[in-house]
């Protein structure tokens, strides 16, 4: 081989093969799955004027399910980032009887029909059942309210944050605290400046991946929701509820809204990410 | 700062990590607590900075008893042998740590924090590394980094825990020597935990030798290399000979063979062990002489300023080590003039004898 072939500019060598083969098969699979249902769904809008569409998408009952939707998903995913954090923290720092049978619990939502877990919560937290009982005559009501939604939302996103954090903490050093410690730390400013930082980014995806699962849950909603127009349909049922009146096009105008949306925020959540992994000098 | 542990016990489950150790680290010393793997030293350094409090017993430090101080407040440096380092802060901001979460009141401002970071980073020569993450350096410069860390808390003692142990055998040998330095310019207290007997005795002032959970002996490297005080140390310093027989008045009678020793330690007839460095132990090629064990030479290396001789025992001396190794100036080799598979004796110049159960 001659000096200019083996200094050929144009023809880099990659030392993991395949480079060409791999992007073009995520493309295709990509494209498949996601991008063309989803693109459907843009051009089924498309047939809408404008005009139209945006009375579908500003329509006083369509707003209210935003707001519930966004908003709930929004604070469902922050409860499970706090107390994911904390369940996988005691999950990964102590032994306790029990640990192996509670760190299977936490995947339960993952598995249950989401269904059985929306009867479940509203037998629970109806004005009959065990936890209602106690709760609305302390003028709490949680079934068929917005903080219904909420519930339902924090206990199937459970999941996301815990076994996102777990292995990020399990790989954390006793020692990085030790030399905290060490060096004069107090317990909060060892965790504020220390630990929190370096799970930040794991974190995120977490909260990320629990927001995007309760955006688009239905099942456990519907039934502890109550759907009072106005005050606690999710933005989900509006859908359905267009595609039973056989208004597809409508159904496909709050959809493409929502994908918008919830793409958006996913996107900024992302960025967040990959900020803050760089800050804690990962990907280096 | 003067520290002093009297009569520490630790114990793991059924495991003894330490057993009643008492000892006594004077002010501005560079100590070295050297032992096997699973001896108690990384424990005890624990004890000493708080990381793990003993079962029973005191840590006093300056004369005050430290045993219920939580470690944030015993002002120790800790130096961790894989670094810890923050590896989401910026070197400068590691240095700084220890200052940044001092209470409002001691806190420096930040021109001081940035003047007091750029002192310590200069001190240990990485002063253009201070923007850098930790994930950018090379392992040397992280321990350095780690060592200026602990020393921005102006700690009254340095504890390290095999600061060098997670580096390549260059870059250790070049931080052993620059640690040294950097001891005799603060003049701080220090312990470090190591288990390479040559780093011990290449660093230290003094040298504490641990096994199974008790210290063997407290020396200057010189006092444990050249009289060491129990057979364990004798083993574990340095390349050594051992031979097992039983004492005969003057001698020592291995096998058929005799054996000139120190005289210590040895009564008539009691079976004992001897030790010989490789240094201390000549060849006769003059196979009747009436001292000496057999042996047949396997290899000769002949690089370096000294020539080592590595030699078989003779099949079927019983209870004998297999191998003996002889380190010999140029010149005697040459008058030898030894030949592989050759039969000589062994005579040691010195051999010094423990009782057998004591071994």
């Amino acid at each position: 081989m001659s000096a200019a072939t083996l200094f050929n500019p144009t023809r880099q060598t990659r030392v993991l093969p395949g480079f060409g083969l791999s992007l073009g098969y995520t493309l295709v699979y990509l494209s498949l799955l996601v991008l063309i249902p989803l693109s459907a769904v843009f051009l089924k809008t498309a047939t809408l004027g404008w005009s139209e569409f945006w009375a579908v998408v500003t329509a006083p009952r369509v707003v209210a399910s935003y707001k519930l939707s966004f908003g709930a998903s929004l604070l469902a995913a922050g409860i499970n980032a706090v107390f994911g954090l904390m369940l996988a923290w005691a999950l990964v720092r102590y032994t306790f009887p029990g640990k192996k049978l509670i760190d299977a619990l936490v995947d339960l939502p993952f598995a249950l029909p989401t269904a059985v877990a929306g009867i479940a919560l509203t037998a629970l937290y109806a004005g009959n059942g065990w936890v209602g009982s106690i709760l609305e005559p302390l003028g709490l009501k949680v079934a068929f309210t917005p903080l219904g939604v909420l519930v339902a939302l924090v206990f199937i996103g459970v999941p996301f944050v815990v076994r996102t954090v777990q292995p990020i903490l399990e790989d954390l050093e006793t020692e990085l605290e030790e030399a905290a410690a060490s060096l004069g730390a107090q317990r909060w400013q060892t965790f504020t400046k220390v630990i929190l930082p370096i799970l930040l980014p794991a974190l995120l995806t977490g909260f990320a991946l629990a927001f995007a699962r309760a955006v688009g849950e239905y099942g456990s909603v519907i039934f502890i929701a109550g759907n009072i127009p106005m005050v606690s349909e999710i933005t989900p049922l509006m859908i359905i509820t267009k595609l039973e009146q056989y208004d597809y096009v409508g159904a496909t105008a709050i959809a493409t809204v929502m994908l918008v949306f919830s793409f958006a925020l996913l996107l900024v959540i992302n960025l967040l990410q990959a900020w803050s992994a760089k800050r804690t000098g990962r990907n280096r | 700062m003067s520290i002093q542990v009297e009569n520490i016990h630790k114990q793991f489950g059924a495991f003894t990590a330490l057993n009643q150790v008492s000892l006594d680290f004077p002010t501005g010393e560079l100590v070295a607590l050297l032992g096997p793997s699973g001896c108690g030293k990384t424990t005890l350094l624990r004890v000493i900075a708080g990381l793990e409090t003993a079962d029973s017993g005191r840590v006093v430090l300056e004369g005050e008893d430290a045993s219920g101080t939580h470690v944030r407040e015993r002002q120790v440096g800790f130096v961790f042998q894989h670094y810890a380092l923050f590896r989401h802060m910026t070197v400068f901001e590691n240095v700084a740590f220890g200052l940044r979460v001092k209470p409002r009141k001691e806190r420096p401002n930040e021109a001081e924090i940035k003047k007091r970071v750029h002192r310590l980073l200069e001190l240990v020569q990485l002063d253009w590394l201070a923007d850098r993450f930790p994930a950018q350096l090379s392992g040397g410069q992280r321990q350095r980094i780690a060592l200026a860390r602990a020393l921005a808390v102006e700690p009254r003692v340095l504890l390290l825990d095999e600061p060098f142990g997670a580096l390549d055998a260059q870059v250790r040998k070049e931080l052993r020597r620059w640690l040294r330095r950097l001891h005799d310019e603060l003049h701080v207290t220090s312990i470090f935990v190591t288990h390479d007997q040559e780093e011990a005795l290449e660093v230290a002032d003094r040298v504490v030798l641990m096994n199974k959970g008790k210290v063997e002996q407290v020396g200057t490297p010189q006092q444990v290399y050249e009289h060491p005080a129990t057979p364990f140390v004798y083993g574990f310093l340095g390349a050594v000979n051992l031979f097992h027989g039983r004492v005969d008045g003057e001698h020592v009678r291995v096998g058929e063979a005799v054996l000139p020793h120190d005289g210590r330690d040895a009564a008539h007839g009691v079976d004992v062990v001897g030790f010989a460095r490789p240094h201390e132990l000549d060849i006769v090629t003059d196979l009747a002489s009436p001292q000496g064990v057999e042996a047949t030479v396997a290899r000769v290396l002949a690089f370096g300023a000294s020539v080592r001789v590595e030699l078989d025992a003779i099949a079927g001396t019983e209870g004998q080590p297999r191998h003996y190794e002889v380190v010999l100036g140029r010149e005697r080799l040459a008058e030898l003039a030894l030949t592989e598979g050759q039969r000589v004796r062994l005579v040691p110049s010195q051999l010094r004898v423990f009782p057998r159960e004591a071994a």
